[in-house]
C-alpha cells in the first residue's frame, strides 16, 4: 500500500457562490467519495478561502497564499492505496473533477523509512 | 545480412517486448529489465555466431535476461533500490490469454497519468526495442535530453505507482485510446521521417505494425484495433514505390503501382471490411478506408475522388474538424474538381495557425498554383515548403519542381 495526497484546486470565488442546493449537492458528493473510500482515507480537510492564509518567507509575515493564482488550495485528502488506478477510480467520485474551474491533482506521499 | 545476424534481428522484432515484459515480472523494475534484457542480446550477439542459433530464440533470450534479473535481484537489491517496486496486481481471472505480460508492458508505458512524449518514447523504447538513441533521432531531440525524458518516465512509473497491468474490461474502451495513438504516431513518424536522410525508417514503422498485430493478436474483438492495423498495412504496402531506384521522391500519381505490396493491401482490406462491420466509423477506420480506395485504384486517373472527397467529409466530422484533415480534402476536391476548385478550398486554411508551419500546405497550394501556370506564385510555395521541411527526400522533390521551371 501507498499514500496519496489529493489536492483540490478550484476558484474560490464559484465555491463560495454555491446555493444552498449547490453546496449540499457538493457535501453529498463527499461523502458518497468518503463512503467508496472507506478506511482508506487518511485523513482530509476543507481550507478557509486563501484571502485567509498568512505566509512566512525569510523575516516577513505576509497576508495571503504563497503563490497568488485565480485557482487556489481548497482542500485536500490523505488516502491508502495499492496502485494509481485504484487512487484514479476514487477520485473522479469527487465534485471537484467534474466542475469545470477546479481539479484534483494526485501527489504520491514519500514514504520515509 | 548472415542467417545468425538475421536471425537476431528477427528476435530482436518480434520478441523483444516479450523478453522485457517477463523480466520485468522479475526484475519489479523497468529500468533493470530493460538493462537484462540488453543484456540478453549482446549474449546473444556473442554466443549464436559460436553456438548456433537456438531452436526457440525468444525462449533462449528469456531465460538469459530471467537468469540474469534473478541474479542482479539478489545480489544488489539492497544496493540499488532507490525507487518503490513496480506494483503488479495479480490478474483477474488466472490463465486468461487476456492477461499477457506485454500488454501489461504497452498499457502500462501508455497510463493516461504520463505526457503522451514520455508515452511515445516509453513504448519506442521498451516495447519496440529501439535504443534511446534512436528515439532520440526519430523524435528531433538530443540524446541526453531524450535518456533524461525515459528516465522520468519510468521513474514516474515507480512513485507514482501506476500498475503493471491490463486494464479491466470496463476501463479498456478509455484506455486503448492513447495505446492506439502511440502506435499511430510511432508509425507516421517512420513512414515519413521527420529529419535525415532517408524517407521511411523502417525501425519505427515496422516495430509500429509488429506492436498493432501483436494488439490485434491478443484483442481480436476490439474494433478500434482492427482498424488501425489495417490502416498501417495498407499505407505501409506502398512504401517501395514511394521512392524511386536513385532515392527521389515518388508522389502518389507517379508511382509504380505494381511494386505496392498487394498482398499486404488485401490484408488490410479485409481487416477494415471487417472492423466496419462491427463497429461505427472511427477515425482510424475512414483513414484506412481512404487509403484504401487509393490501394485499390487500378491507376491514378481512375482514383474515385468523388468516393475520398465523401469519406474526408466524414473524417472531418469524426476529427472536430481537424485542419489537416480540411487541408486533405482541399487537396482531393482539386482532384475531383480542377486545380482552380483545390485553390479555393486550400486559401481558406491559410489563416489557419495549427498549419502555419505544415510544409504540405504551402506544397499543396505551390502544386495547383503550378497546374494554373502561376508560376512565380507555385515558386514561393515551393520555397516556402522547403523552408518548413527538413526530410532530405522531401527537400530534394521540392528543390526539383523549382530547378525543373528554372532550367526550361
Amino acid at each position: 500500500m501507498a499514500k496519496y495526497t489529493l489536492l483540490i484546486y478550484g476558484d474560490s470565488a464559484r465555491w463560495e457562490a454555491l446555493t444552498a442546493e449547490e453546496r449540499e449537492a457538493h457535501d453529498a458528493a463527499h461523502a458518497e467519495f468518503r463512503a467508496a473510500a472507506g478506511d482508506r482515507i487518511l485523513g482530509g480537510q476543507e481550507l478557509e478561502p486563501s484571502p485567509n492564509a498568512t505566509t512566512l518567507r525569510g523575516s516577513t509575515t505576509s497576508d495571503g497564499p504563497f503563490l497568488e493564482t485565480k485557482e487556489a488550495l481548497g482542500g485536500f485528502y490523505m488516502i491508502e492505496a495499492a496502485d494509481l488506478d485504484e487512487v484514479l477510480a476514487l477520485a473522479k467520485l469527487l465534485p471537484e473533477v467534474r466542475a469545470e474551474h477546479s481539479g484534483v491533482e494526485i501527489r504520491p506521499v514519500v514514504d520515509h523509512p | 545480412m548472415t542467417a545468425v545476424s538475421e536471425a537476431l534481428a528477427d528476435a530482436h522484432r518480434r520478441d523483444w517486448a516479450q523478453v522485457l515484459a517477463t523480466t520485468a515480472q522479475v526484475t519489479r523494475d523497468l529500468d533493470l529489465a530493460e538493462e537484462c534484457t540488453q543484456d540478453a542480446y549482446a549474449q546473444a550477439l556473442s554466443t549464436w555466431p559460436r553456438d548456433g542459433v537456438p531452436a526457440r530464440p525468444g525462449a533462449w533470450l528469456t531465460r538469459v535476461a530471467r537468469n540474469r534479473a534473478l541474479d542482479l535481484v539478489r545480489r544488489e537489491a539492497a544496493l540499488r533500490r532507490r525507487l518503490p517496486l513496480l506494483v503488479i496486481p495479480p490478474a483477474a481471472t488466472p490463465g486468461d490469454p487476456w492477461d499477457d505480460d506485454r500488454l501489461r508492458l504497452i498499457f502500462t508505458c501508455c497510463h493516461p497519468a504520463l505526457s503522451r512524449d514520455n508515452q511515445v518514447a516509453l513504448t519506442a523504447r521498451l516495447v519496440c526495442g529501439l535504443s534511446a538513441a534512436e528515439v532520440a533521432r526519430a523524435f528531433l531531440v538530443s540524446e541526453p535530453t531524450m535518456a533524461a525524458r525515459l528516465t522520468r518516465a519510468k521513474r514516474k512509473i515507480a512513485t507514482a505507482r501506476i500498475p503493471y497491468a491490463v486494464p479491466p474490461p470496463e476501463a479498456l474502451a478509455e484506455r486503448l485510446e492513447p495505446v492506439l495513438e502511440v502506435v499511430h504516431l510511432l508509425f507516421t513518424t517512420g513512414h515519413t521521417a521527420p529529419v535525415g536522410p532517408a524517407l521511411l525508417r523502417t525501425d519505427l514503422t515496422a516495430g509500429a505494425i509488429h506492436l498493432a498485430r501483436t494488439l490485434h493478436l491478443l484483442m481480436p474483438a476490439a474494433a478500434p484495433v482492427t482498424a488501425l492495423l489495417a490502416l498501417l498495412l495498407v499505407n505501409d504496402a506502398r512504401s517501395a514505390a514511394r521512392t524511386a531506384p536513385d532515392g527521389r521522391l515518388m508522389l502518389l500519381p507517379d508511382q509504380d503501382r505494381t511494386l505496392w505490396n498487394h498482398t499486404q493491401i488485401a490484408e488490410g482490406v479485409a481487416l477494415l471490411t471487417d472492423s466496419l462491420r462491427r463497429h461505427p466509423p472511427s477515425r482510424f477506420s475512414v483513414e484506412a478506408a481512404i487509403a484504401a480506395v487509393h490501394a485499390e485504384s487500378p491507376s491514378w486517373e481512375r482514383t474515385d475522388w468523388d468516393e475520398i472527397v465523401r469519406l474526408y467529409a466524414v473524417l472531418a466530422r469524426l476529427t472536430g474538424n481537424s485542419p489537416v484533415v480540411a487541408l486533405n480534402r482541399a487537396v482531393a476536391l482539386g482532384f475531383r474538381d480542377g486545380p482552380a476548385a483545390g485553390l479555393a478550398a486550400l486559401d481558406l486554411l491559410t489563416a489557419e495557425p495549427a498549419l502555419a508551419t505544415y510544409p504540405y500546405l504551402a506544397a499543396a497550394r505551390a502544386d495547383f498554383l503550378r497546374r494554373l501556370g502561376r508560376v512565380d506564385e507555385a515558386d514561393a510555395g515551393y520555397e516556402e515548403a522547403l523552408a518548413l521541411t527538413d526530410n532530405e527526400v522531401e527537400r530534394q522533390f521540392l528543390t526539383s519542381r523549382l530547378e525543373r521551371r528554372n532550367s526550361s
